[in-house]
């Protein structure tokens, strides 16, 4: 018996709570994200916050996912969650059929290398490296060959069409381009999900599109995409959206229904 | 993250802020350059004592039979004084009897030693010099070699005749512009005709030791130097320090025997030897070493501290950058590594500026004063290694604290 089947065997006989989005998928390879009743609390000066009170996620491979909710409803807290930032309190979290709600910091980080890819709101890109470097930073710390770093630095900004740009520094990009940059970072190491938290927070609504399509494109050749937003129009693009509210999951539907309902309201 | 990434991100830091890494290494520049510098001047005094002094006054590879020593470089006590005057002298009859015991490949020569005035029909008074009754072995010991004519055969040694080789100084003084060899010179009243004029010496101390008149002990000069009542000195040279140390042995038996010594009882005589002769110095360059550890060790502290702070600004300034590497997969030991090594590498840098400045000054003191003060290899080397050291040390907490940061706040640090 392999050590996640062991935890499966455990999990089963856990007691929890099922709230919405997938009761009952099991952690498989078919499934990228698969979450169990995961809270988060923090202690504020004595006080507990309850930001996560028992989510229930299952993503499948290739699925384009938006996570939208208003400010305080724990949207942030699960995407640190599911970026490998930050563990849960309670409840448990598998990443691609490997249970890291339990890891140690040193393992997290080696998750984050191999499995995540984030794109930031504000970039996040180190403003004394160039493009290309940026670029590199995950194979740096995957403990890949300077030579096949930049062979695959210059690939994946190739994906993004920012080939003629990579010796330019942040300062010098816009902020498309950086964003795009941050994309080309985030998918070097061909990580299992794109996270995505507020990718075009920062960016005028043309540039926004830009970004958009560059998500379609990579979801369109097979990269599962999970994108952070408050913004409806941005979530209208994912194929799935999934709505917080007060640390639960209060509606999971696909785009279609999303739009419709978003059109009632209106 | 390999070591070489990790140093050429620090290189890459350091040349972003080049007048802020500038100052940050100057501490320990400042301890690695008075390092330098000051273990070359001791390195230089050790030198000039232990080649130039030594050597000079005392020869390679020999011993002086005396009763005390000549050369003191420590404090000698009272007790000590008067136990000296007590030792019986040194005989003419001592030193045939220790030449009789030397083993093959050594050479022998008595010497006495007197402060003289000699002088010559060119000039009556002057500056004194040191007059030299020795035996003819005495020029290869001391390896001493003429400008111009000659030194003393055994035979002139041996019948006593009344010649000898004068310093280049007394030369000049006795015999201005003019020719001394074949010249008379006079020692007490007593008249000897000059053969020799020895080779330019140079001084030791401010002794000169081109101030010296030096004849065949069996001559008249025995009454000038008064040996009857005990001579300077037996100098006895070995080819090797092997030969020396046997010799020594030979001529210790000899002298414990002559001198009726129970074998329970030390010496009554000592063996002054460039060694014996430098162990007061010894202890004081111990001190200068010390010394020389511990002021540079000041400033490096001061530089470890310096550069401990510098780190800390550098942690909390770049936090989002800690946050940004830790959430594309840096772990802990990698953003350590990340800031010990920069440190180490600003800090190396400081130690290389430290060891070409200590050169510097080194070469100056050179120019400035007598001392040929000298770089000691070691002292790159411990530089080096202290500079780096000192870098990773004054980097453990400030590397501790950014590798230890929350990648999730790190990241909304502004």
């Amino acid at each position: 018996m392999s050590l996640i089947e062991q935890d499966l065997a455990m999990s089963t006989t856990a007691e929890r709570k099922v709230v919405t989005s997938a009761p009952g998928v099991e952690p498989s390879p078919d499934w990228v994200i698969v979450t169990r009743g995961i809270t988060r609390n923090y202690d504020m000066g004595g006080e507990v916050v309850h930001a996560l009170r028992g989510v229930e996620l299952a993503v499948r491979r290739n699925e384009y996912v938006a996570i939208m909710g208003p400010s305080g409803s724990g949207k942030s807290t699960l995407m640190n969650l599911i970026g490998c930032l930050d563990t849960p309190s309670a409840g448990e979290y598998w990443l691609n059929g490997v249970l890291v709600s339990r890891m140690e910091d040193d393992e997290l980080a080696r998750v984050r290398n191999r499995e995540i890819g984030f794109v930031f709101q504000t970039f996040n890109l180190l403003p004394r490296a160039s493009a290309l470097q940026n670029v590199e930073l995950p194979l740096v710390y995957a403990g890949v060959s300077s030579a096949e770093r930049k062979e695959r630095a210059k690939e994946a900004l190739a994906r993004v069409q920012l080939a003629d740009r990579m010796d330019h520094r942040p300062n010098e990009l816009s902020g498309g381009q950086r964003q795009r940059v941050a994309i080309a970072r985030a998918l070097v190491n061909r990580p299992a999900i794109l996270l995505a938290d507020e990718p075009t927070g920062n960016l005028d609504s043309t540039t926004s599109e830009e970004i958009m399509r560059v998500f379609e494109g990579l979801s369109a050749a097979g990269q599962t995409v999970i994108m952070v937003t408050h913004e409806p129009d941005i979530a209208a693009h994912a194929r799935r959206v999934v709505v917080l509210r007060d640390g639960r999951i209060s509606s999971d539907e696909t785009r279609d229904t999303f739009v419709a309902s978003l059109n009632t309201r209106a | 993250m390999s070591l070489l990434d990790a140093i050429r991100l620090a290189l890459t830091q350091i040349k972003v802020q080049k007048l802020k890494s500038f100052f940050t290494l100057l501490g320990v520049t400042i301890g690695v350059m008075f390092l330098i510098a000051v273990v070359s001047i001791v390195n230089g005094m050790s030198k000039y004592m232990e080649e130039d002094f030594a050597a000079k006054f005392l020869g390679v590879n020999t011993f002086t039979l005396r009763r005390f020593p000549d050369f003191n470089m420590g404090d000698v006590t009272e007790a000590t004084w008067r136990e000296w005057q007590r030792r019986p002298q040194i005989t003419v009859e001592d030193a045939n009897a220790v030449r009789e015991a030397l083993p093959p490949q050594t050479h022998w020569a008595i010497q006495d030693v007197t402060w003289g005035t000699p002088v010559s029909q060119y000039r009556n008074g002057g500056p004194q010099s040191l007059v030299n009754a020795v035996s003819a072995d005495y020029f290869v010991i001391k390896n001493l070699e003429v400008e111009r004519g000659r030194v003393f055969t055994e035979q002139e040694e041996m019948v006593g005749a009344p010649v000898v080789v004068i310093g280049k100084e007394t030369a000049d003084t006795y015999f201005p512009s003019i020719d001394p060899l074949g010249k008379e010179i006079r020692l007490e009243g007593l008249p000897f005709r000059v053969i020799g004029v020895l080779q330019k010496q140079g001084s030791t101390f401010g002794l000169s030791l081109d101030r010296q008149v030096i004849g065949p002990f069996h001559s008249d000069l025995k009454r000038v130097t008064k040996s009857r009542r005990g001579l300077y000195g037996v100098l006895v040279q070995g080819v090797t320090n092997t030969v020396q140390q046997e010799a020594q042995e030979r001529a210790r038996e000899v002298m414990r025997r002559r001198h009726h010594l129970h074998p329970s009882e030390p010496d009554d005589f000592m063996f002054e030897t460039s060694e014996s002769a430098l162990s007061g110095w010894q202890t004081i360059k111990q001190a200068l070493v010390i010394g020389g550890i511990v002021l540079p060790a000041i400033g490096l502290v001061v530089g470890a501290i310096v550069i401990m702070n510098i780190m800390l600004v550098a942690v909390a300034d770049r936090t989002r950058e800690i946050g940004i590497r830790k959430a594309l997969g840096a772990k802990r030991r990698d953003i350590l590594a990340q800031f010990l090594v920069e440190s180490a590498t600003l800090s190396f840098f400081g130690a290389i500026l430290g060891i070409a400045l200590g050169f510097g000054l080194s070469k100056l003191i050179r120019e400035i004063s007598p001392l040929p003060s000298n770089v000691a290899l070691w002292s790159i080397v411990v530089s080096v290694i202290v500079g780096a050291g000192v870098g990773i040390i004054a980097g453990i907490y400030p590397a501790s604290r950014a590798a230890r940061l929350d990648p999730i706040l790190a990241l909304r640090s502004d």
